[in-house]
């Protein structure tokens, strides 16, 4: 179990990321502030009236939850090939980040779908694979929690990460596929007018705010993860 | 006899005699189809456009069910221990093992199928692409499951997780199958066969690697 030769790493992470943590967090409320004062006062679009700012919250936190599946991915192999304990806790704790902001990119989506399509739920494909990228979220973390040894459910979870990163942009394809066979192209596809620096600035800030406030709650995780252990290690030696 | 086909002889030998899961995975998956009308109505029109959909549902919840005890059961009693002391490498015996699996219950939904087929009014243009689907990606099916049933081996009452870490890899199976039935029906030629195969087979020969990887760690502890 926990010897004191894993916390070794663990030990340089923790005063690297205590000196990071602030700054970050500093960045991150410092971008949401700007970027949601700039999307409020942003004017409204021609189209779709006031609806639009909801792409602020939304957009931004899809893209985090894609960011956290690689990160997750990545974390996993590092563990699995180096066997680093630090990688394991960063992959365990991505998780249900990287869950919690896949449900928020598809509530968000959900309340924008209400006025744009006129139904909260459409099976639209990039719903659909975001709908399947929850569940994936969801069994890796199911099965961490099945699982009581520490190391195996490490293991374990690594490579269902693993797999499902080489299977996600095969699911994402056979949706795509799906979707054209079954709907036709009734869905608004982003990308059509070009977008306008009025609401490229809001959405940049709240990017930015969104990834930093992902690295941040990471960070507070990991470091969380840590102390946890030690406090474990030292009770059994205590006793 | 060679240790692999030895293998998958006896594993094919315990799913078919008594408490295998061979049979019941075949009732399973004509329960299943038989449940669905319950729900949604008889009407054929209905039935006979969503054949195809819920025919493969069925098989993989089917496949899904009997996967379970793939690897679990010769972890208990510990004969995975000793198989893992022979000279077949864990990456082949994960292949007998998922092997055999297809062998005991997506070939038989196959051979099933059609029956059940009928019962929900396909017209015939769709009964040559179901059970070519179903031939083609069920092996998928038993592939992707067989990842899962290694990972979880080790998890007592681990009945439910499994399907449910498995069932989000397994949508390109569904999609793709069931869509080259819808396809034949209306006529299409849009490849989800091909598709399909495709998926299949990357997936048959890379989850013996992944599969051979869980159940490595597994034994380690």
């Amino acid at each position: 179990m926990a010897s004191i030769f894993e916390f070794a790493n663990p030990k340089r992470f923790m005063n690297l990321s205590g000196a990071i943590l602030p700054w970050l967090a500093g960045v991150c409320v410092l971008s949401l502030i700007a970027g949601l004062y700039l999307g409020f006062t942003a004017p409204p679009d021609y189209q779709q009236g006031d609806t639009v700012k909801i792409m602020f919250i939304h957009v931004p936190a899809a893209w985090v939850a894609m960011m956290c599946y690689g990160l997750m991915a990545a974390a996993s192999l590092l563990g699995l090939v180096n066997r680093h304990p630090l990688a394991d806790v960063a992959a365990k704790t991505a998780a249900p980040l990287g869950a919690t902001f896949t449900a928020l990119a598809l509530i968000t989506g959900s309340l924008w779908g209400k006025p744009m399509w006129g139904a909260y739920w459409v099976w639209d494909a990039r719903l659909t694979s975001f709908l399947l990228l929850l569940f994936l979220y969801l069994g890796y973390i199911a099965l961490w929690n099945a699982i009581e040894d520490e190391t195996r459910a490490a293991r374990a979870a690594a490579i269902l990460a693993l797999v499902g990163v080489v299977n996600l942009p095969i699911i994402e394809f056979s949706v795509d596929w799906w979707n054209t066979l079954h709907q036709g192209e009734s869905i608004i596809r982003s990308g059509g007018p070009l977008i306008s620096a009025v609401f490229l600035w809001p959405l940049g800030l709240m990017a930015l705010g969104y990834t930093t406030l992902f690295f941040t709650l990471w960070m507070i995780r990991i470091r969380t993860e840590i102390i946890e252990r030690r406090a474990r290690a030292f009770q059994l030696g205590l006793a | 006899m060679n240790p692999f086909a030895a293998l998958l002889f006896r594993d094919m030998r315990l799913a078919t005699r008594a408490g295998g899961s061979a049979a019941l995975a075949l009732a399973f998956f004509a329960a299943v189809a038989t449940l669905v009308p319950l729900g949604v109505g008889s009407d054929p029109c209905l039935l006979s456009r969503i054949a195809g959909g819920v025919l493969w549902i069925a098989a993989v919840l089917a496949a899904l069910l009997s996967l379970d005890r793939l690897f679990q059961a010769d972890f208990e009693d510990g004969s995975l221990d000793i198989i893992a002391l022979s000279p077949l490498s864990l990456e082949s015996m994960s292949f007998a093992k998922l092997f055999a699996h297809w062998l005991t219950t997506g070939l038989p939904l196959t051979l099933l199928s059609p029956v059940l087929g009928v019962l929900f009014g396909l017209p015939p243009a769709g009964y040559a692409p179901l059970m070519l689907s179903l031939a083609v990606g069920t092996p998928a099916v038993s592939a992707i499951g067989a990842i899962g049933a290694a990972l979880t081996l080790s998890i007592r009452r681990g009945g439910l997780i499994l399907p449910f870490i498995v069932f989000p890899l397994l949508a390109p199976a569904v999609i793709f199958g069931a869509g080259a039935v819808l396809a034949a029906l209306d006529g299409l030629s849009n490849g989800a066969f091909w598709l399909l195969g495709a998926f299949s087979l990357v997936a048959v020969l890379l989850a013996p690697f992944a599969a051979a990887a869980a159940v490595r760690l597994n034994l380690a502890g």
